[in-house]
């Protein structure tokens, strides 16, 4: 469509008809190839365990269900369990990141403070920053506390602000939104917070979005800091508890462990799904993955 | 300009001020001293964090490298014993150091190559656009989870869908994921597997060319060939070099994908043995905790390094406008 609104200079000009459909061919044909392992996954979940090494095609020649029923109850609780643990970490994780990463952003873009510029600098090194340099130390003081096989190790630093890319993502939004709008509402006789909640915060939804669907994906995903503090089988999240299904059974029962990773999976291409635009955006302005 | 000093403002009351000029100035100041605590109240959530979860434990993890700590005992000074034994006894670490290398040397370019040429191929008035990226985006989003490492343990095992493949072509194919020759490329061929993430952002910067450079390079005979050589490349070069940046460090850090197709192992010997997985072992398994921290800082130390060279490389590559 946008493609007739105005003529297009030369080199942009559609290709001629036959290498256009092609082009799409070869695009897709790609794409398939790329989709090709997800696609088996999912159709080896729907198999008879004894078939799925036998048939690489996609349609399975028997259905059944039989392998998430079996993989719902594999573990010491039912899969829904750890979906439940995963999606209270998630979902604290989500929260503590748009309050405190939002805070501190507003603060860079709009107000000014001594050594600004110093502290702007040392938060941009800190996204550069591997998490293996302090997570020794880390785990010896949350060890003190106690904290481990709880989630506050997991949540609390996330209350802190530390996921640093959050708030450059925030800091970049704020400043492109025009100054005249917090004058305004000053004149009106409204403080900073007021104008950080009733203006700035509203007008953040794009980049409020994109940190909230980054975060919530990330910590779906993270397996090595939950692994690491999340070892009792009561606690395990979906990715621990994926993991321990792989080592208890080992070679045997792929196609229960299929099941579940197909589950674990859902909310990630959900969430994909409803805020692809967000993702792309974010991704494109920030490099985020 | 004549500044009344902080402790005067703060202590005397407005009214109690000569009028004028120092009043306005005092105003202005105590307007400024507002702002700058109320920005102080917004940060400080970020600033414990940074000092308590970022800056204190990276100064004590330099104080452990210098160790031999176990949670147990009390952390006892070994000077620069942990360092030495890296880099001379420890054959296993320069190993790890070794698969990490090849992994992002190998992977890194490979993904960025794939990402390139698709960003090139779906860039502008093609129909279709944002369904193509979403499904090469896809693999980036999902590529980091547990899933998708057991998926690969098994599309590569010995009776996994690549043989089956394979078999239909009446090859025989190796047990890649348990053969040390072959193990780590699986490994590779994940990484390449998630080049949507660098195309959305090379897609974004192909978007930020001027279409007028094309139409001026086309009026003095330019063939495509050479308007991607003389714009579109040079033009580009920036974002290749914030993709390499970005990539090289992610890379380096790579652990969930070798912990989970080798077990928590690094095998088959040692041939996917990831510096993080490591790190992990020494320090949370055997809990040789002062060892893992002086890991932990010669990663630094490497990350630190590898930023650096390729910033300063970055001078003969990157075209960052008309500077030149």
């Amino acid at each position: 469509m946008a493609t007739r609104s105005k003529p297009l200079p030369l080199l942009f000009r559609p290709l001629p008809r036959g290498s256009r459909v092609l082009k799409h061919i070869l695009l897709i044909a790609f794409g398939l190839v790329m989709l090709y392992p997800l696609l088996w996954m999912v159709s080896s979940s729907l198999k008879p365990e004894d078939l799925i090494f036998r048939e690489p095609g996609l349609w399975p020649s028997t259905f059944t269900l039989e392998n998430y029923s079996e993989g719902w109850t594999a573990l010491k609780h039912s899969f829904g369990y750890y979906l439940w643990n995963s999606a209270v970490l998630t979902g604290l994780t989500v929260v503590a990141n748009l309050v405190a990463c939002s805070l501190a952003a507003y603060a860079f873009a709009r107000l000014d403070f001594p050594l600004k510029k110093l502290w702007f600098a040392v938060m941009l090194g800190s996204i550069m920053l591997p998490y293996h340099v302090t997570v020794v130390p880390q785990y010896i003081v949350f060890s003190k506390l106690d904290w481990i096989n709880t989630i506050w190790p997991l949540i609390v630093p996330k209350f802190l602000a530390t996921d640093a890319f959050f708030i450059f993502l925030m800091v970049q939004f704020i400043r492109t939104l025009p100054r005249e709008l917090d004058e305004a509402a000053a004149i009106d006789g409204a403080g900073y917070w007021r104008v950080f909640l009733q203006v700035i915060l509203p007008l953040c939804t794009p980049a409020l979005a994109t940190t909230g669907i980054f975060t919530f994906i990330w910590t779906w995903n993270d397996f090595f800091s939950q692994n690491l503090y999340l070892t009792n089988s009561d606690n395990l999240t979906v990715a621990v508890a994926l993991r321990s299904f792989l080592d208890s059974s080992g070679e045997s029962s792929w196609g229960p462990m299929f099941a579940m990773s197909i589950v674990s999976l859902g909310p990630i291409f959900g969430f994909f799904l409803a805020g692809q635009k967000y993702l792309i955006r974010g991704v494109a302005t920030t490099g985020l993955k | 300009m004549s500044v009344t000093p902080d402790s005067a403002v703060a202590t005397v009351p407005p009214r109690a001020q000569p009028p004028g000029g120092r009043r306005r100035i005092s105003r202005v100041n105590a307007h400024k001293r507002r702002e700058a605590r109320t920005a102080y109240v917004f940060l400080a959530p970020w600033f414990i964090g940074l000092f308590v979860i970022t800056v204190g434990p990276i100064l004590a993890s330099l104080y452990l490298s210098f160790t031999d700590y176990n949670l147990l005992e009390a952390a006892k000074w070994v000077g620069w014993d942990n360092y030495s034994k890296l880099f001379t006894v420890d054959t296993r670490f320069l190993t790890s150091l070794k698969v990490t290398t090849i992994y992002v040397v190998v992977s890194v370019p490979l993904q960025l190559a794939f990402a390139l040429g698709l960003a090139l191929a779906l860039d502008r008035g093609l129909r279709g656009l944002s369904f193509y990226r979403s499904i090469y985006y896809l693999p980036s989003l999902l590529g980091g989870s547990v899933a998708i490492a057991i998926l690969w343990r098994k599309l590569f095992g010995s009776d996994g869908l690549v043989n089956a493949l394979l078999d239909v072509f009446g090859i025989q194919g190796a047990g890649w994921v348990s053969d040390p020759d072959t193990a780590l490329g699986t490994l590779i061929l994940l990484h390449v597997w998630t080049f949507g993430a660098p195309m959305v952002i090379f897609l974004a910067g192909l978007r930020q060319i001027p279409q007028s450079y094309y139409e001026a390079a086309q009026v003095d005979g330019a063939g495509k060939l050479r308007q991607f050589r003389s714009i579109t490349l040079p033009l580009l070069t920036p974002i290749i070099f914030f993709n390499l940046v970005l990539e090289v460090i992610k890379s380096f850090q790579s652990f969930t994908q070798s912990f989970i197709v080798s077990s928590g192992t690094g095998g088959p010997v040692d041939s996917t043995l990831f510096y993080t997985l490591y790190l992990y072992l020494k320090g949370f398994k055997s809990y040789e905790m002062g060892y893992a921290a002086a890991m932990a800082w010669v990663l630094l130390l490497i990350i630190a390094g590898l930023t650096g060279v390729n910033f300063l490389a970055s001078k003969y590559w990157v075209f960052y406008g008309d500077t030149k």
